[in-house]
């Protein structure tokens, strides 16, 4: 793939990407999330048009336009949810897309023997007639993978195929990929597991913002300059560190955890806010950012350790609990968790104020009105008018709605999982001299981001998280980009 | 002259586009449709059937189709307000049927046994409010989807209406009671008391949806129950509440439509009503997928279905038509309230005239 460059609207989806694959061999694409693997994979399988560049398989270019026609190419892809049908058998799932037919009726002997070949290439001996949602995920994943599999497949994609797979079953996934490797196929492996990568790629591909940041072969790539590639640095602002930062708050911390944890969410860990405090969680995608998060708020129930507020113990299993103490929450995936697009702008801003006092305190119009004004005004949202439904405002006015209802609540701690997530540069530097303002005021901050640079600038302390760990904790000048990576890598 | 004429211009322009926009925002009005189909049923109506508009005094009360329609609409709107807040949800309310069934047994049980009549009354309220609290516990505590949820007591209801019947062994026990039949059957001077019991009841849920912040909390909860339980809202509660006060509805409709029979028939008191709800709600803009709650217009919904039911037998149509014929005016409303639909047709009306 050559110069591949795609536009979404309001988003440079990738810039000039260029993507070589060699038979026998596993190239790893790594990228954080909206990196634009997907979009570069999509591209490849003729899901999605490319605006610029070309395609070639063998030297030749080629033009696709449907997933059928890049197959018949020998391009395949296992997508990370797989898309098989687990109430159906598993040749009935191997041989979903075209039925052997016998007399127009479809012959299930010949449909069994198809797909008993299939899984013989992958060497996997089992009984096809069961349903596939009687085997374990990474049979699952096996079964997605012969399905995708044809003679003539030359280049196979896998989307993040290990992502709920354990060690062994891992290990298992790898030995056919090494065997597939062996039968001259090249293969895509996407992946958030770095030590993954090392176990069995050979060549390695970093995108970061639609871009390709670097290409390398996997022993000339050390850990700690992929790390370095993938979480970059976005040179356009660096912000510097504002000095208020050398005074750090030492009151009573308004919200500690201590031993706070659940079984496979996130390990138990301490972490205390104070007061006039921006607390930075870093760590790769899935290293249990948002847990942390969720869990401080009681979006997770903890099943260890406890959590003090304003120095009481506080045993608050529900958000709404939190809320009341005085913690608010602006979730990461704002669409999902955070919105209410039916609503309007000025009924989304006061519902964080309106849950706090009760549905039996109605706030007045006019107070509601006030509020949501008042709110618009200090975050710049672009909005007509308070009573434009929120879902038709953009990304970053829609993340600044539900930053308004949060603050709206008059919280004492405010935690934001990745407040400039999907937003654009303007509204991005918006963000964060505001979390700064409000640090200024006196609020307790958690900011969760999987921007470096946007922690670095933001944070007092700064907490690194690796595989659902809290790893390290740092604070004042300590806190640069060169430690965080060197944390986040275990070097 | 130049300059009041430069002033002048503008503002005339800008009062013609001032109009423009207005008419085009009464159009995107959700209310518009519903009422214009209510305006014309009515119209054809009055052609069809001389002294549809007549309303006159006799007995010392009001008298005329156009009452009738009010009196007759009181039971089916009253669930479908109910219906209107469960749906406002993201759920539905399958058993309100049933609820009436079950409130009529008992209502005839406990006037057999021979309990106060506004001991009953009570009794009856807090039967449709059990019947709530039932769908509740299983929507909101145990999480069953609300269609199966409320299938459950919709199934069940009418059985455990005629089980209530064999306690004391009446078959279509029919009984006389001044009070619930005063508030079913009889007026206040001129206007029947089911008018006033139901204005008073819209109020009451009017005050509790829109002058509390329960209404928000329902409508946040239906739009986006991950977001609301972000929000600190306690989404369990909301939802809760929601099938209470679908049970109330159905509690009091179930009182009115038992003391206008006189009688206990849980076999087919109030057959189909549910679907009848649900349409008014639709009818009256509300959406399936949850997300918003309009009290108002979905009265204007259960209205219009029940203009439609009475024109029906006055038309003279034999009765076999009824439903084909209701089907179809409720699909031609619906397809008015369709946005699809509505462009397909100016753009088809533009190449036409083109």
């Amino acid at each position: 793939m050559l110069g591949i460059s795609k536009t979404f609207p309001g988003v440079r989806a990738l810039e000039k990407v260029d993507l070589k694959l060699n038979a026998g061999e596993v190239h790893a694409l790594l990228g954080e999330n909206g990196a634009g693997k997907s979009t570069l994979i999509k591209i490849m399988t003729g899901a999605l048009h490319a605006d610029e560049g070309e395609m070639r398989l063998d030297g030749r270019p080629i033009v696709v336009n449907t997933t059928a026609e890049t197959q018949a190419l020998g391009i395949s892809t296992v997508y990370q949810e797989v898309n098989l049908i687990p109430t159906l058998t598993v040749t009935k799932n191997l041989t979903l897309e075209r039925q052997l037919r016998r007399f127009g009726l479809i012959s299930w002997r010949g449909a069994r023997q198809v797909a008993r070949q299939r899984l013989k290439r992958l060497n996997l001996d089992i009984d096809v007639e069961r349903p596939l949602g009687s085997y374990s995920v990474a049979i699952q994943q096996l079964v997605a993978i012969a399905r995708a599999l044809e003679e003539n497949t030359r280049v196979l994609v896998l989307d993040e195929p290990t992502a709920s797979l354990d060690a062994n079953e891992t290990e298992l996934l790898f030995h056919i990929v090494r065997d597939l490797k062996a039968h001259g196929i090249a293969i895509v492996f996407i992946t958030h597991f770095i030590d993954q990568v090392y176990q069995i790629a050979d060549r390695i591909s970093v995108l970061r913002n639609g871009r390709l940041v670097g290409e390398a072969l996997t022993a000339e790539l050390p850990r700690l300059k992929l790390i370095s590639l993938m979480l970059g640095r976005e040179l356009a602002h660096v912000e510097t560190r504002p000095t208020t930062h050398a005074a750090v708050a030492t009151g009573e911390p308004e919200l500690a955890a201590e031993g706070l944890g659940r079984r496979r969410t996130m390990e138990p860990f301490d972490l205390s806010l104070r007061a006039g405090e921006v607390v930075g969680l870093a760590g790769l995608l899935g290293s249990g950012r948002t847990e942390t998060a969720k869990l401080l708020f009681g979006a997770i129930r903890p099943d260890s350790g406890h959590l003090k507020f304003e120095g009481r113990p506080v045993a608050h299993n529900s958000p709404g609990h939190a809320l009341h103490a005085g913690i608010a929450f602006c979730p990461e995936d704002r669409k999902a968790e955070g919105l209410f697009s039916e609503l309007s702008v000025r009924e989304n801003i006061i519902l964080g104020l309106q849950t706090k006092r009760g549905w039996l305190h109605r706030l007045p119009h006019d107070e509601q009105r006030r509020l949501a004004e008042e709110m618009i005004k200090a975050l710049d949202i672009a909005t007509p008018d308070a009573d434009k439904p929120v879902g038709q405002l953009s990304g970053g006015n829609q993340q600044k709605v539900v930053l308004a209802r949060a603050l709206g609540s008059q919280p004492k701690v405010l935690l934001l999982d990745e407040p400039t997530r999907g937003i654009d540069v303007g509204a991005h530097a918006e963000v964060v001299t505001l979390i700064r303002r409000l640090c200024e005021q006196g609020l307790a901050l958690l900011v969760a981001s999987s921007e470096l640079d946007e922690l670095v600038a933001v944070s007092d302390r700064l907490a690194v998280l690796r595989d659902r760990r809290k790893v390290a904790e740092m604070a004042g000048d300590d806190i640069t980009r060169e430690n965080i990576i060197h944390t986040i890598a275990g070097t | 002259m130049t300059t009041e004429e430069s002033t002048v211009q503008p503002t005339a322009g800008g009062e013609t586009r001032n109009l423009a926009v207005r008419l085009r925002t009464i159009a995107g009005h959700r209310a518009v449709w519903p009422l214009l189909a209510l305006a014309v049923l009515l119209i054809a109506d009055g052609f069809v059937a001389p002294g549809f508009f007549t309303i006159r005094i006799q007995e010392g009360r009001l008298f005329g189709t156009l009452i009738d329609i009010l009196y007759r609409a009181v039971p089916p709107a009253l669930l479908a307000l109910g219906m209107s807040v469960v749906i406002g949800t993201k759920g539905i309310d399958l058993s309100v049927g049933s609820v009436i069934a079950v409130v009529g047994a008992t209502i005839a049980w406990r006037i057999h046994e021979g309990d106060p009549h506004l001991v009953i009354l009570i009794i009856a309220i807090a039967v449709g409010l059990l019947c709530g609290a039932w769908n509740g516990f299983l929507v909101a505590v145990l999480d069953i989807q609300p269609i199966i949820a409320t299938l459950i007591l919709m199934v069940s209801g009418r059985g455990i209406g005629l089980m209530i019947n064999l306690i004391y062994g009446g078959t279509n026990p029919s009984f006389e009671s001044p009070l619930l039949q005063g508030l079913s059957v009889g007026h206040i001077s001129l206007i029947p008391t089911r008018l006033i019991l139901f204005a008073a009841i819209f109020l009451v849920l009017w005050l509790l949806i829109r002058r509390t912040a329960l209404g928000l909390f329902l409508e946040s909860v239906g739009g986006n129950a991950a977001a609301a339980n972000h929000a600190g809202i306690n989404t369990r509660l909301i939802k809760y509440s929601a099938y209470l006060i679908s049970g109330f509805c159905a509690g009091w409709a179930g009182v009115i439509l038992t003391a206008d029979t006189h009688t206990s028939d849980p076999v087919s008191v109030a057959l189909f009503s549910e679907l009848d709800a649900i349409l008014a709600v639709v009818i009256g803009g509300g959406s399936l997928a949850g997300g918003r709650i309009y009290l108002g217009m979905t009265l204007i919904g259960a209205l219009i279905i029940q203009t439609l039911t009475t024109s029906i037998l006055m038309s003279g149509l034999p009765p076999e038509y009824n439903l084909l014929v209701k089907a179809v005016v409720v699909l031609f409303v619906l397809l008015l309230q369709s946005n699809n639909f509505r462009n397909a047709v100016v753009s088809l009306v533009r190449r036409t005239s083109r």
